[in-house]
């Protein structure tokens, strides 16, 4: 351990704190990437993980992407870069080629789905995911393996029947499962006052008879730890945790949004001051793990393979038109 | 309100309903087992809960959402016991339905009694609507929606009390919990023992009361409705209960529940617990009583009879009112 | 008179029957403070304040739900579903609640109620953002299903599925918000539902179809039409009820069909046009009846060459009616 009090019982080193800070400033990066992209007119749509990576990093780095699955929604960009999608995989989905292992370019960019780095696909409806996630559960339940599934949804998407029926499910049968919700505040111009009664969607959880914790997207360890606590919960039998973390999102929902219409400059600024990627940076540079030359090579490295994965992407063919009737059914 | 102002008319009113609940409901079986009625669904120990509710009301005024075991209730609301077994033979003059539906799938406008599914759980989101437009034309009237403890695992539960919350409607959702959804047990449904836990999570008063007490659930329904009224929002109530018989006369119940635990339940059957407390009380006498008994005697046997010789709908109506004519 | 899009006309139809009529609300997914996500309902909050204009939670069960509570209690609600692809959770509500509360009732409760939602591709959309699913609620009795094809229309068939009794879907296409613009009348009126429009006249095949691919029809015809070849066309406009009189007149007339639709092929509205022209026409036939429509795949996906293979085209429409009038 690199002196850090705060590292006391996380049980993480130095280079699983590098990892998680590498992987928020990836995200970060080729988020804004696809952004450029955008304006150029060469990527249709984007939606952007952009103030929620210290949230999608600290549940990621906390499960073990060789046995856990995930079941993330549309934002989670940094829980998909962690699980082992590369960023050439994400800019082939980006740019809709045939090669994006995702659907081929079938779907929306953002829509990930990844059998070999256990990334279940996932669609545009919200909050199914959390019932395929529960049933996932149920798989790794029945046949006793030591596995657990981790599923996301933004706070608007918790309204949804889905959820409430996934998650009565999830505890009736103590089942091995993670929902994360990654409360922004907004689900696209509604602000959460509209949305629910309620300050916290984790108080929604003892109604179901399972532990229900806040923690602050701008906290990545804390994000981590309480995951942790959820997989042992899962592992040892013990059913599922929801972990609602409150975080923000920077961008408009969308490249189709704007969000000046509801949100004022002054309460995003206010959440800019609270950026996860800024606060750990410093708090590396406080705990003398980091300096300045290494964030210099991080961010070089991170730049070359946004570049890479751009180019490689862009110079990607799009798929055969005649491939339009394939995988309607099993072949 | 405290209980001293239940009126002894009242109470002599909830008692008659329960009663007279319970003995058109044995009928129905009897009808039923005789081959002469499809299928019955039973209020039989919900009877307390129910009466109790809806004289807590504005009786064909205030909304009511109710479901397929709503019998003590919607008699309580106003439908006669004729209606009900026109209902329940499907004959050409049932108010319900016209003899469209299975037989407990009530609805009756005059009454504000909503048509009713036989989706679970549909309900609660329109009570919340019809609690939407009071809001919205200030009619001073209240909504409630009555469930079972199992169908409060649909997704449309969730949604329903969500949307009351979140614009404080003046609605209240009641739920029956007999601790069984058919066979499976209330453990199996849900990892919480009382679905009024779930209130908190939507921001709402989640009340808990002893469903076979019909004063007890008078009483935190009124309290819901002055809530609803005075714009505080939605309040979920929970009313503790059982039923006696099998979920319907297709079932049977002895698959999935001892004799013992429907014994030990008995012991608390809110028709007679109610008997004796408006008895000891002499809220109602002996002599009234056997009136009353004889009285229901005959309205159950005027109700057979006159629904048994009710023509049935003319099959040329099969086509009418699939839209508005 | 003014020239609006297909977008304006029917902004300016929901104000104009807010202002008419105070029993309408207008509720969905950030219909409010953002007027929409295609701004259909700009301005509309501003307007009539939030208790008619409402924001409701994601949760599309319960907006139409509440719609079919609230509209047996007097309202007469206009709820939107964001994009027609997430009707679906909201399906059980449509097709076993709104559409047969009159008849299960017996003809005592009813349930006005127009869903407006957004369908159709095109739009890189992809797989969610692209259905047409008019065919799954066309299927169901109780409810009507109406998609206008141009400004004037939009306007009318909206005012008249308000005044409806019954619940109307209302769909909208995606492409058609700013690409479709024409003259709209300032005053109120009322296209019936049921009533299909003669778009074209024509002798030699007839083009029936429905929504944007009435105006891609239009410019398939004036191609033909430099070929020799005379197209009439038939925009259903409404989709339950089928005007059967219309379809049969157009198939008798010119013993030549065409059906059009972007919706996918096996169990499409084609299916059952076909049917009515076998069942009641069969013997003014020339030809097989054609169906042009969208594959059977998924609709639809994302990638630029794979939805332009899926989607249905003014020159897709030529070719195959050029077909047709060899026949
Ligand atoms: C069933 C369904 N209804 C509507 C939509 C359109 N939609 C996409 S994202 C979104 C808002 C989601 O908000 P939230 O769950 O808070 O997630 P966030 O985008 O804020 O992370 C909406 C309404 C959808 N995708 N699915
Ligand atoms: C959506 C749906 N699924 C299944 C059924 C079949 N069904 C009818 S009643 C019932 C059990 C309901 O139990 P509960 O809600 O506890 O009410 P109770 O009958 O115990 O009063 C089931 C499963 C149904 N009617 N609707
Ligand atoms: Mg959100």
């Amino acid at each position: 351990m690199a002196g850090s009090d705060a590292l006391y019982g996380l049980g993480l080193d130095t280079t699983k704190i590098e990892t998680m800070y590498y992987y928020m400033v990836l995200s970060r990066a080729l988020d804004e990437r696809m952004w450029i992209l955008n304006r150029q007119g060469k990527s249709a749509f984007v939606i952007s993980c952009q103030g929620q990576e210290g949230a999608q990093v600290g549940v990621a780095s906390a499960l073990d992407p060789t046995v856990d699955w995930v079941a993330p929604y549309y934002r989670d960009l940094g829980v998909v870069l962690y699980f082992g999608m590369t960023p050439r995989e994400i800019m082939l989905g980006q740019m809709a080629k045939a090669e994006d292992p995702s659907s081929g370019g079938r779907q929306m960019p953002a829509h990930y789905g990844h059998k070999k780095r256990h990334v279940l696909t996932g669609s545009s409806p919200v909050a199914t995911q959390v019932a395929h996630a529960a049933g996932m559960a149920l798989a790794f339940k029945i046949r006793s393996e030591a596995a657990v599934v981790m599923t996301s949804l933004g706070e608007g998407s918790t309204n949804q029947g889905e959820f409430h029926e996934a998650l009565n499910f999830a505890a009736v049968h103590r089942l091995p499962l993670i929902v994360v919700v990654e409360n922004n505040g907004f689900a696209i111009s509604v602000p959460q006052s509209k949305e629910m009664v309620v300050a916290d969607v984790a108080a929604k959880a003892s109604g179901y008879g399972m532990p229900g914790i806040v923690v602050r997207g701008s906290d990545p360890l804390g994000v981590h730890q309480a995951t942790s606590e959820a997989r042992n919960r899962a592992l040892k039998g013990e059913g599922p945790t929801l972990i609602e973390i409150k975080t923000y999102r920077y961008t408009p929902h969308s490249s189709d949004d704007d969000d000046r219409s509801y949100k004022t400059r002054e309460q995003l600024q206010a959440e800019k001051d609270d950026d996860a990627i800024v606060l750990f940076r410093q708090w590396m540079l406080d705990q003398k793990m980091w300096d300045d030359e290494r964030e210099k090579a991080l961010n070089q490295r991170v730049r070359n393979e946004v570049d890479d994965a751009t180019d490689y992407a862009e110079a990607a063919p799009y798929p055969d038109p005649a491939t339009l009737w394939e995988h309607v059914y099993h072949s | 309100m405290s209980k001293n102002s239940i009126t002894k008319d009242l109470q002599k009113d909830m008692y008659y309903h329960m009663a007279l609940a319970r003995a058109l409901d044995d009928r129905m079986w009897i009808l039923n087992r005789q081959g002469r009625a499809p299928v019955v669904y039973s209020s039989n120990g919900h009877e307390a809960a129910q009466v109790g509710s809806a004289f807590a009301l504005n009786r064909g005024e205030d909304w009511i959402v109710p479901y397929y075991r709503d019998l003590a209730l919607v008699l309580a609301y106003g439908m006669t016991p004729r209606q009900v077994m026109l209902h329940l033979l499907g004959k050409a003059e049932d108010p319900n339905s016209g003899g469209r539906q299975m037989p407990a799938h009530w609805g009756m406008k005059e009454r504000h009694i909503l048509t009713t599914g036989s989706v679970v759980a549909t309900q609660d989101i329109h009570a919340a609507g019809l609690a939407l437009a009071s809001k919205v034309l200030k009619d001073g009237r209240v909504s409630v929606a009555y469930f079972g403890e199992g169908s409060t695992s649909q997704g449309e539960f969730h949604e329903a009390l969500n949307f009351a919350a979140v614009h404080k409607l003046p609605v209240i959702f009641f739920n029956e919990n007999n601790g069984y959804a058919i066979s499976v047990p209330a453990r199996k449904q849900m990892a919480v023992m009382d679905i009024a836990a779930r209130a908190e999570g939507y921001g709402m008063p989640g009340v808990i009361v002893d469903g076979n007490d019909p004063l007890k659930v008078y009483e935190v329904t009124r309290e819901a409705r002055e809530r609803a009224l005075a714009g505080e929002g939605p309040t979920l109530i929970e009313a503790k209960t059982y039923r006696f018989v099998p979920h319907s006369s297709d079932d049977d119940d002895r698959a999935y529940r001892s004799r013992e635990e429907v014994a030990e339940w008995k012991k608390r059957d809110p028709l007679i617990t109610f008997e004796k407390h408006v008895l000891d009380n002499k809220i109602l006498s002996q002599a009234e009583h056997q009136e009353m008994q004889k009285k229901i005697k005959d309205v159950v046997n005027d109700a057979t009879d006159y629904a048994e010789q009710a023509a049935l709908p003319d099959p040329k109506t099969l086509g009418d009112f699939v839209y508005h004519q | 008179m003014a020239v609006m899009t297909y977008l304006e006309a029917i902004r300016e139809t929901l104000r104009q029957e807010l202002r008419r009529d105070d029993r309408i609300i207008v509720y969905g997914e950030d219909v409010g403070v953002r007027g929409g996500v295609f701004r259909v309902t700009e301005g509309l909050q501003a307007e009539f304040g939030e208790q008619r204009v409402i924001d409701s939670p994601l949760a599309e069960a319960a907006i139409i739900g509440t719609a079919i509570g609230a509209a047996v209690n007097g309202l007469r609600p206009v709820p939107e579903i964001q994009f027609s692809d997430f009707i679906f959770p909201a399906i059980n509500q449509i097709v076993q609640e709104a559409a047969r509360i009159r008849y299960r009732s017996n003809g005592t409760f009813g349930v006005p109620m127009v869903i407006r939602a957004p369908f159709g591709g095109g739009v890189h959309g992809a797989l969610y953002h692209s259905q047409s699913v008019e065919a799954f609620f066309a299927h169901v009795p109780g409810l009507k299903v109406v998609i206008p094809s141009t400004p004037y229309d939009a306007k009318g068939l909206l005012a008249a599925a308000i005044q409806d009794e019954d619940p109307v879907l209302y769909f909208e296409h995606k492409a058609a918000y700013r690409s479709l613009k024409g003259d709209v009348p300032d005053e109120r009126y009322l296209i019936p539902i049921g009533k299909a429009d003669l778009k074209r006249p024509g002798k030699h095949v007839s083009i029936i179809t429905y929504g944007l691919m009435v105006s891609y029809a239009l410019k398939a015809a004036e191609t033909l039409d430099k070929e020799g070849i005379s197209v009439e066309i038939l925009d259903l406009r409404s989709i339950r009820p089928l005007d059967v009189e219309a379809i049969l007149d157009t198939a008798k007339k010119t013993g030549k069909v065409l059906m059009v639709h972007e919706d996918n092929l096996t169990g499409g509205i084609g299916g059952e046009v076909s049917a009515l022209i076998a069942e009641h026409a069969l013997f003014y036939l020339d030809a097989p009846i054609v169906r042009l429509a969208g594959p059977d795949v998924p609709a639809m996906p994302y990638s630029p060459p794979l939805e332009h293979a899926f989607m249905v085209t003014p020159e897709k429409i030529t070719e195959a009616a050029r077909k047709l009038a060899k026949f």
